[in-house]
This record gives structure tokens, C-alpha cells and sequence, in this order.
């Protein structure tokens, strides 16, 4: 059966297409070159005037696991004022988007799969898995339609590697440990949350500066960032390791980050939700935008990438695996109420619900950091267009996000009605630029399929998996990319004006070097010693994901 | 898989007897049936699992019947239902999230047995949150545990065994001191540790533990209470105790919500939350919530990630409501028309009630009142496997199927009843 998709206008940034006119044609859930003249089409959609993408992917999107569960759990009033609000609507008012209307910042995980669909992504990424944790987070996501899946494990406040490096193990057992994580976990990245410092709090330090020494360990942030970016990188993982920086929110920090840009030797790296980390301390309220610093180094060090975690005004939740900060900043949560854990000798967490307001004035400077940093930064397929959902906004703003990319008017009338204050400390409307639809498609497809290392997907070209969605270019970009008129899953049109039309369920992507399995010695005396689990059921094999029949675990080789 | 009926070699287990959910555990059919590393608890557990039939038969009004048919009496007393009560819920993961499933086409409200303790902590969470730990930190790092109004052991018998007696721990910390306080006496002071260290006992009865951690709150908070003596207890006893947990390096402080049977149960424990956030102002410490048992910590994650709520809860017209007092059995006992009883780890007996029944789970449950439907599911980590959260919520662990059985899985079943229910109203 072939599927051709006919004259619409691509973007394709992997191969250079910027809005050429060109055929799609689609077989067995790939795409493929167009096929001999013999062969018959059996479906034609006619895409005329259509800017055509593939499926968007985002590389950094809480979707799964027990922090996003707890922050569900902590917040029904979220979803029951969105029903409300739903009631109090008349017809034709009403829409109910299947199958709940829920645009909050705590979506059940069929509505978090709906929504993400709806708007033209086909993966997300967890970014934030701890170990202990991972088959909760597998859970959550093997019960997410419509889109693939993937995610980060989290390594690096685990005592099992603080142990190893304080023992100064050579590089390979460090490299085996962190494969092995991968495999446990099915985990497609590695991930640092404030390295070292969610280790640190559970022995009573408040803060922990990049080369400040856990009190236990005496180890830096330092040092954990140089074995953990050589172990991906031996390794020969796509994916950089994803690098949540020290001091994350505090004025001031963006020092940390200049400094944590070097940490790797050079080495790739990946700074995540960098808008939490480009603060300074200037002005009266001695909180001020470093955005101008930050991008300026970004454009500098080409091995570092970047996505923004951009904050959006409203009420959302922060969910963090940083428990120190997250300690630390309880005392802003709005409304007022933390959760916050310490887990297994493994990870920690941190929930706080948060109303970002546009009259505040680190809230509103927080808004004008992240846009500066979107259009300071220069090569767009190293920065990636992320809320870090839901801490900055739930994913369903991205729509106007984008706008606010695109448009600088629309930019500037948003900017204009923010704290004054904070307008007096942006440089935000002298920045002149506007994404345009092909760099939209390199932060949302090109650039983060190839930085996580799919090489089949965040593409048009034959043989990739056929994941594209098609909007009318419409001049108000939001609109255009909150309702695609088709999306494609593998091939099957899924949505149609907005609106589902055929679940599906996507698969897991995982990454698997191969790694010496004499490392499970040591962890087999480890985890009967000190651990509260066996060694073989902290390990998620393939089945557990695949067994019900829906999901499906993919290795990507890089 | 084994049939443990007849094997003597140990068959390594995960056991759901409590929240503990310990998977060191290895389980040996012959000569009699022995457990190694097991609790009274798991061996009853499993004794009581292990000599039921494995092929009992559905009863339709009592009378035997095939799966097939009772099938279809339950769909159709569901599809005649405007709103039926899924109430014990005593399942896993998988079980839990057929559930889920079929609630969605229903209409159907959920509530599980164990409710009215795990309500009080999640609306605890809901109005302030709090800090907590899971199991490997406090084995590691304990060295104050104090419980409120529980003994522990009597509902998570190796508490102590596992995380506080352990001889191994990563930073060379002390055994840690136990301070039971408001426990029943006996039953603590028998937690002595293996080097002879006998607990703390400070006695009080349940009805006064809010007064006196609000005492504590109060000390640790500086004030100075204008007494000698705070419901029973002498001020320096209550002074001490402060001072113990303020130069604790990580005090853990144990509650269980289902002990708390008193009015101000969720303020109680709010006030105990208090104490943790305090502590944590200048030193470490932490919470940990006792779970009540019959899969509750897995029913809760599965209700909350499908349906964005915890239970209690409901579907009305496809979505999702939340009400933690109008969704109890209780009050839904009174309106709904049609209850779903779910027990499959213990044979819990349904709620007496004049509604149509349907009850699904453990093969030995009795009946007071003849359900319409029973169909005898299996027991989870015996008769299939399975995925149950461990009580701290962190850790899903996966349970194993020890047994030939012919009984189908709690989710095979309610599969089967949503496929029929959906063929009839296609139909």
C-alpha cells in the first residue's frame, strides 16, 4: 500500500529543503523514493499550499514517572477547575478535546499523549528517570498513545557512583556502570540533575557551587560532569549527557553555567532548561538577565547544545529531581505546598506548584531571559524549543511559544504589558529577529532527532519512519501549529483538523552499547548490602514494555 | 513455572503481604511450606493463598458456573447500571488498570478498602505537602526513627529487621535509636535490636497524639508551654525527645494513617508534617507514610496517572471527577446500582447490600449475602504475575507467578467483561 502525500511545501532541514514543492510517498509506515510508475497508489492527499514537517519531537518533556505522578496527585484542583470551566462553556463554546479537555499543566497520560499528537509531535523524551524509578516511568508512558517515547536516566547523585569516583575507579568501570544503567533502564540518555548536590543535601549542605566538594565524597560537581560526559562519550551514545546545572533559579547562577560549559573538556554536553540558569545578580532587585552572556558563550562553544525551558505566564507546577533547589525554593511555591523526597540512596525530588505572573518582576524578566536566549543564540540546531513541560508552562503553550518566535510584533505588545521594571531590564525588543518555518523545524525535528540520535525520525527522507504533520501556513503561527489539518503516524493519518482519528501507541527509544557484564559482581554486593531490592528486579527487560502488545523497545546505534 | 504444591527447592518470591513488598524472600513447598527470610505475615500470606483451589468456578447466585457465563451476568448487570461502585480494589498494576478501563465505559466510581487511611495522607499532601524518604535512605541513614501510634511491625513485620537492624550501611552509622510514641506498648517494646537496645517507649493513647505533637511543635518551635505534664507525658520527656530528633543527622518519623482512627486524623498528621518541615530548616529529616496494604500505594499511582486523580474518584460521561467524601464505599453504598467488590490478595468480604453484586478475586471469600456474581480470580504473585508499588511509591517491583493455576488474572477478567459490555451496546 502506498500513501502519496502530493505538492506540499517542505521543510526538511536534515536535507536542505526550505519550502520546496515536492511528493511524499509513504510504504509500510516509511517513506521511500518515489516508486516506479507501475506501481499503484493507493491513497492520494493533496497538500497544495501546506507546509508540511515531520512529526515534531521534544527532547525534554516530563511525562512519566513518580515526580509527574506526584504532582498530579498533589494538584486535583487543576483538572477539576478545567472541568469546571468546560461545564460553564455553551455550545458552540464547547469543545471537548478527546478524550479529556485537559490543556493543564498536569495531564493524565492518555491526555498527555492526545495533546502532544493534536499539535504535530510524535515523541517526547523523559528527561528526568531515576533509576529505582524507571519502571514507573515505563509504565506511565507505555499507558501514553499516540506518540513515541524515550527517556534520560539520572545518574551522578546515585552513592553507587559517588562511591566509585570517590575511589577513584578508572574510567571503564565508570563507563560499564553508566551502560548498564542504560540497559536497566531502557534509557536512551544519561542525565545530571545539580551534580552531586541532591547527594549533598542529604547530608545537610544547602548549596553546592560547581567545584565545591560534597561534604561525604569529596568530590566536586566538577569532576562528576568530566566522568560522565567521557562515559557517554566513550560509549559512543548519540545523545550528550544532559546536564541540569548547579544552583539552578538562584540570581547569580549564570556564572555556574559559564563555568560548567568547560567542564566537560570539551566534550559534548548538554545543558538543559538553560533559561533557570542565566540569572544575574544586577539592578535594585539584584536579579538580572546574564541571557546576553550566556548566548554569547553558547555561540562560542560549539560542543555545547541547549534548549531553553522557556517560562509562559500562568499556573503550572515545577517537578524537579533537584531536591536541594527545590528545598530551597519551597518557600515561592504558589499555591503554597511542596512535596519533596529523598529516594533509595538513588535520586530525589521536588514538587511545587507555581503561578508565573507577568507583573512580577522575576517572573516577567524570567519570560524575557528565555526569549533572549531563543534569539541571541545563533546556530538554531543548537538550541531546542522546550518548557521543560511542565516546570516553565505545560507543553500545549508550545503553539505560542512559537508565535512569540516568529512574531515580533506579537513579541513586543506581550513584552510591552510586562512589570516595568523588568522591561527596563531587558534588551528583549531590540532583538529583531524572527524564526522563520525552517529554523522552527530544525529546534523541533531536525535538530533533536539528530541530537538524541534517531535517525529515522525528525526527517523526510527515504527511510524514515513516516512522521509528518501538515499545517496551513497561516500568518498567526499559533493558530497554524495548535490544529495540524493531518498528522501521519508510521504512515497511518492519525489526526485530522486537530482532532484524533485512530489511536496508536508509539514505540520506546533506547540506547544499548555493549558494556562488560563483570560490572554486575560488584553491583550484585552492593544492592544486597545496602539497597532494599534485588539486583534482577531493579533490571526492566524488553517484555515488560512490549508484553501487552502495544509497546515496543527500539535500540538506536549510533 | 513452579508448581510449589510439590517442590522442595526454594523458588525466589516477591511477597505482597505488606507494603514492604520484600523480594529477598524465597519460598519452599515440601516437606510443609517454609519461607525463607519470611515474616508471619508472608507465610500466612501465602499459606492462606496457596491452599486454596486453583480451579475454583464462578457462581452465578451460588450456583457453579462457567467464566463464559459469568461474564456475561456481570456485563450485564453493569450495562444495566447508571452508576456502579468498583469498591475494594484489592489488586496490582495490570489489575488496576483494567479497572480503570472499564470504569471509563461505565461510569463507574472507585474506591478502595484501605481508603480512609490513604485519604488522609493525600489530602495531607494536597493542603501542604511534606518531605519523605523510601526504604534504602533510612537503612542507610537513619539514626533517630521515631513512630507515631504504630508499632510497625505488627502491619510491616520487618521494618526494623531490614532497615534499621541492617549490619551493612554506607556511611558507618550508628544503629538507630526507636521512640515509639502513643504505640500499643507491648507490641513496641518487643522491637529490641539484635546488640539488645531496647526502644524508647512513650505511652499515650491515640486520641492524644494531636495534643502532644502539636506540644512538640510547639517546643521545637522555641515556645515555652506553661505546664510540667502534656496529655500524661512530663514536659522533659516531650523536651528530650526534640532534642533527639533536632541533633539527629536523619530523623525519620513513621505514621500510619489507618492507626490514626480519630477525628483530626489528617490534621495530626499535618502537625506531624510540621514537625519534619521544621526539623529540616537546620538539620535532616524526613516522613514516611505506612501504607494499609491490599495494593493501595498501586491502585493510587494507576488511578492518578490514568485519570489525572487518586481514588476516590469517578467517570461521569467519560470524565474524570474527584471527591474524596462523596466517592467512599460508604456513601456510594447508599446511591449507586451496582457494586464490583475486588479482592484479590485477601478474601475480604464485600460490603452487605441489597444492590446487585458482582464480586471478583480471592477464591476462599465468604459470603454474609450471596453476590450475584463471583468469579474467583487469581492471587497476584501466586497464581500470575504482576506489578505492585512498593508503600514508599518510588520502587515497582515485579511479582511472580509460584503455582499452575487455572484461575484467570483479575485483568483477564475485567477484559473480558469490558469486550462483552462493548459488544453488547455495539450490537
Amino acid at each position: 500500500m502506498i500513501t502519496l502525500l502530493k505538492n506540499g511545501r517542505i521543510y526538511d532541514p536534515a536535507h536542505h529543503k526550505n519550502g520546496v514543492i515536492e511528493d511524499i510517498y509513504i510504504r509500510n509506515g516509511r517513506i521511500i523514493a518515489k516508486p516506479a510508475e507501475t506501481e499503484k497508489v493507493d491513497q492520494t492527499f493533496d497538500l497544495s499550499g501546506k507546509v508540511v514537517m515531520a512529526g515534531a519531537i521534544d527532547m525534554h518533556s516530563h511525562i512519566g514517572g513518580g515526580k509527574i505522578n506526584i504532582a498530579r496527585m498533589m494538584l486535583p484542583e487543576y483538572q477539576q477547575k478545567q472541568a469546571q470551566e468546560l461545564k460553564n462553556l455553551s455550545e458552540p463554546e464547547a469543545h471537548i478535546c478527546t478524550p479529556h479537555c485537559s490543556h493543564h499543566a498536569t495531564p493524565s497520560t492518555t491526555d498527555t499523549g492526545f495533546r502532544y499528537i493534536e499539535m504535530g509531535y510524535t515523541a517526547a523524551f523523559e528527561p528526568a528517570i531515576s533509576p529505582v524509578n524507571a519502571r514507573q516511568a515505563h509504565l506511565e508512558m507505555g499507558d501514553t498513545p499516540m506518540i513515541d517515547k524515550g527517556g534520560y536516566a539520572m545518574l551522578g547523585n546515585d552513592d553507587y557512583f559517588l562511591r566509585m569516583l570517590a575511589a577513584k575507579k578508572d574510567q571503564k568501570a565508570i563507563n560499564d556502570y553508566v551502560a548498564w544503567i542504560l540497559h536497566a533502564t531502557q534509557a536512551i540518555g544519561i542525565k545530571v540533575v545539580n551534580p552531586g548536590g541532591i547527594n549533598a543535601f542529604k547530608f545537610n549542605q544547602r548549596r553546592l557551587d560547581l567545584d565545591e566538594n560534597n561534604v561525604h565524597y569529596q568530590v566536586s560537581p566538577r569532576e562528576i560532569l568530566q566522568s560522565l560526559s567521557r562515559a557517554v562519550h566513550d560509549l559512543g551514545i548519540a545523545k550528550p549527557l544532559h546536564v541540569h546545572c548547579n544552583n539552578l533559579g538562584a540570581a547569580g547562577n549564570f556564572a555556574t553555567t559559564l563555568d560548567t560549559m568547560s567542564a566537560s573538556s570539551g566534550l559534548p554536553m548538554h545543558l538543559t532548561h538553560i533559561q533557570f540558569h542565566s540569572y544575574g545578580t544586577e539592578g535594585d532587585k539584584k536579579f538580572s538577565s546574564a541571557a546576553a552572556q550566556i548566548a554569547e558563550a553558547l555561540n562560542k562553544n560549539k560542543h555545547i547544545t541547549a534548549d531553553v525551558g522557556q517560562i509562559l505566564f500562568g499556573q503550572t507546577v515545577t517537578a524537579s529531581g533537584d531536591a536541594m533547589m527545590q528545598h530551597l525554593n519551597a518557600k515561592h511555591a504558589n499555591p503554597k505546598k511542596s512535596v519533596i523526597m529523598d529516594i533509595e540512596c538513588d535520586a530525589g525530588c521536588g514538587v511545587l506548584p507555581f503561578k508565573y505572573r507577568d507583573q512580577n518582576y522575576v517572573n516577567a524578566l524570567q519570560w524575557a531571559i528565555g526569549l533572549e536566549l531563543f534569539l541571541s543564540v545563533e546556530d538554531p540546531w543548537r538550541i531546542f524549543l522546550t518548557t521543560d513541560h511542565p516546570n516553565g508552562a505545560p507543553f500545549t503553550s508550545y503553539p505560542h511559544l512559537i508565535r512569540l518566535l516568529m512574531d515580533k510584533s506579537f513579541r513586543n505588545e506581550a513584552f510591552a504589558k510586562l512589570n516595568l521594571d523588568a522591561q527596563a531590564m531587558s534588551n528583549l525588543t531590540s532583538l529583531d529577529r524572527e524564526y522563520s518555518l525552517y529554523e522552527i523545524a530544525i529546534m523541533t525535528r531536525a535538530g533533536a532527532g539528530r541530537l538524541i540520535g534517531l535517525h529515522d525520525r525528525g526527517h523526510l527522507g527515504a527511510g524514515a519512519a513516516a512522521d509528518i504533520t501538515v499545517y496551513t501556513d497561516q500568518p498567526d503561527r499559533e493558530a497554524m501549529f495548535t490544529k495540524p489539518d493531518y498528522v501521519f503516524k508510521n504512515g497511518e493519518l492519525v489526526v485530522k483538523d486537530g482532532s484524533v482519528v485512530k489511536v496508536v501507541w508509539g514505540v520506546t527509544h533506547t540506547a544499548k552499547p555493549a558494556f562488560d557484564i563483570g560490572v554486575e559482581k560488584d553491583l550484585k554486593d552492593y544492592f544486597d548490602r545496602y539497597q532494599t531490592m534485588q539486583l534482577d528486579n531493579f533490571k526492566i527487560s524488553d517484555d515488560e514494555i512490549s508484553s501487552d502488545g502495544r509497546g515496543q523497545v527500539v535500540v538506536h546505534k549510533n | 513455572m513452579k508448581n510449589t504444591n510439590r517442590d522442595a527447592v526454594p523458588t525466589s518470591v516477591t511477597c505482597p503481604a505488606c507494603g514492604l513488598l520484600c523480594d529477598d524472600v524465597s519460598l519452599s513447598a515440601a516437606p510443609a511450606l517454609s519461607m525463607q527470610n519470611g515474616c508471619a505475615k508472608g507465610i500466612r500470606f501465602f499459606e492462606q493463598a496457596l491452599s486454596t483451589s486453583a480451579s475454583a468456578t464462578p457462581l452465578l447466585a451460588g450456583k457453579p458456573a462457567s467464566l463464559e457465563e459469568a461474564v456475561i451476568a456481570a456485563a450485564e448487570i453493569l450495562g444495566k447500571s447508571k452508576q456502579p461502585l468498583f469498591a475494594g480494589l484489592g489488586t496490582e498494576v495490570q489489575g488496576m488498570r483494567a479497572i480503570v478501563s472499564l470504569a471509563e465505559k461505565t461510569n463507574a466510581t472507585l474506591d478502595h478498602m484501605h481508603s480512609a487511611g490513604t485519604v488522609s495522607n493525600t489530602r495531607t499532601m494536597q493542603n501542604g505537602g511534606w518531605l519523605t524518604t523510601t526504604f534504602s535512605e533510612i537503612k542507610n541513614r537513619a539514626d533517630v526513627i521515631l513512630a507515631v501510634g504504630t508499632d510497625i511491625t505488627s502491619s510491616h513485620p520487618r521494618f526494623f529487621e531490614k532497615l534499621a537492624w541492617n549490619t551493612d550501611n554506607l556511611f558507618n552509622k550508628p544503629t538507630p535509636e526507636l521512640i515509639f510514641l502513643g504505640a500499643p506498648a507491648e507490641t513496641a517494646q518487643a522491637n529490641i535490636a539484635p546488640d539488645g537496645k531496647a526502644p524508647t517507649i512513650i505511652p499515650a493513647e491515640t486520641a492524644q497524639l494531636p495534643e502532644i505533637i502539636n506540644a512538640l511543635n510547639a517546643l521545637l518551635n522555641g515556645k515555652k508551654l506553661n505546664t510540667d505534664i502534656v496529655a500524661g507525658i512530663p514536659l522533659p520527656a516531650l523536651t528530650a525527645l526534640t532534642e533527639k530528633l533536632k541533633a539527629a543527622k536523619y530523623a525519620v518519623i513513621v505514621w500510619s494513617a489507618s492507626a490514626l482512627k480519630i477525628p483530626h486524623a489528617e490534621l495530626t498528621i499535618q502537625s506531624i508534617v510540621q514537625l519534619v518541615n521544621k526539623l529540616n530548616e537546620s538539620s535532616r529529616a524526613a516522613g514516611l507514610p505506612l501504607n494499609s496494604g491490599d495494593g493501595d500505594s498501586s491502585v493510587n499511582n494507576v488511578s492518578t496517572w490514568l485519570t489525572g486523580y487518586p481514588t476516590r474518584n469517578r467517570y461521569q460521561n467519560g470524565m474524570p471527577e474527584y471527591d474524596t467524601y462523596h466517592f467512599s464505599t460508604q456513601k456510594q453504598l447508599a446511591s449507586c446500582d451496582a457494586v464490583m467488590w475486588i479482592s484479590t490478595f485477601n478474601p475480604h468480604n464485600a460490603p452487605e447490600t441489597k444492590t446487585p453484586t458482582i464480586v471478583i478475586g480471592h477464591p476462599d471469600i465468604k459470603f454474609g449475602h450471596t453476590p450475584d456474581v463471583f468469579i474467583p480470580a487469581g492471587i497476584p504473585g501466586v497464581d500470575h504475575a504482576g506489578l505492585m508499588f512498593r508503600m514508599d511509591s518510588s520502587i515497582t517491583l515485579p511479582l511472580k507467578k509460584v503455582r499452575d493455576s487455572n484461575l484467570p488474572s483479575l485483568n483477564e477478567v475485567i477484559a473480558k467483561i469490558e469486550a462483552k459490555l462493548l459488544n453488547e451496546t455495539t450490537a
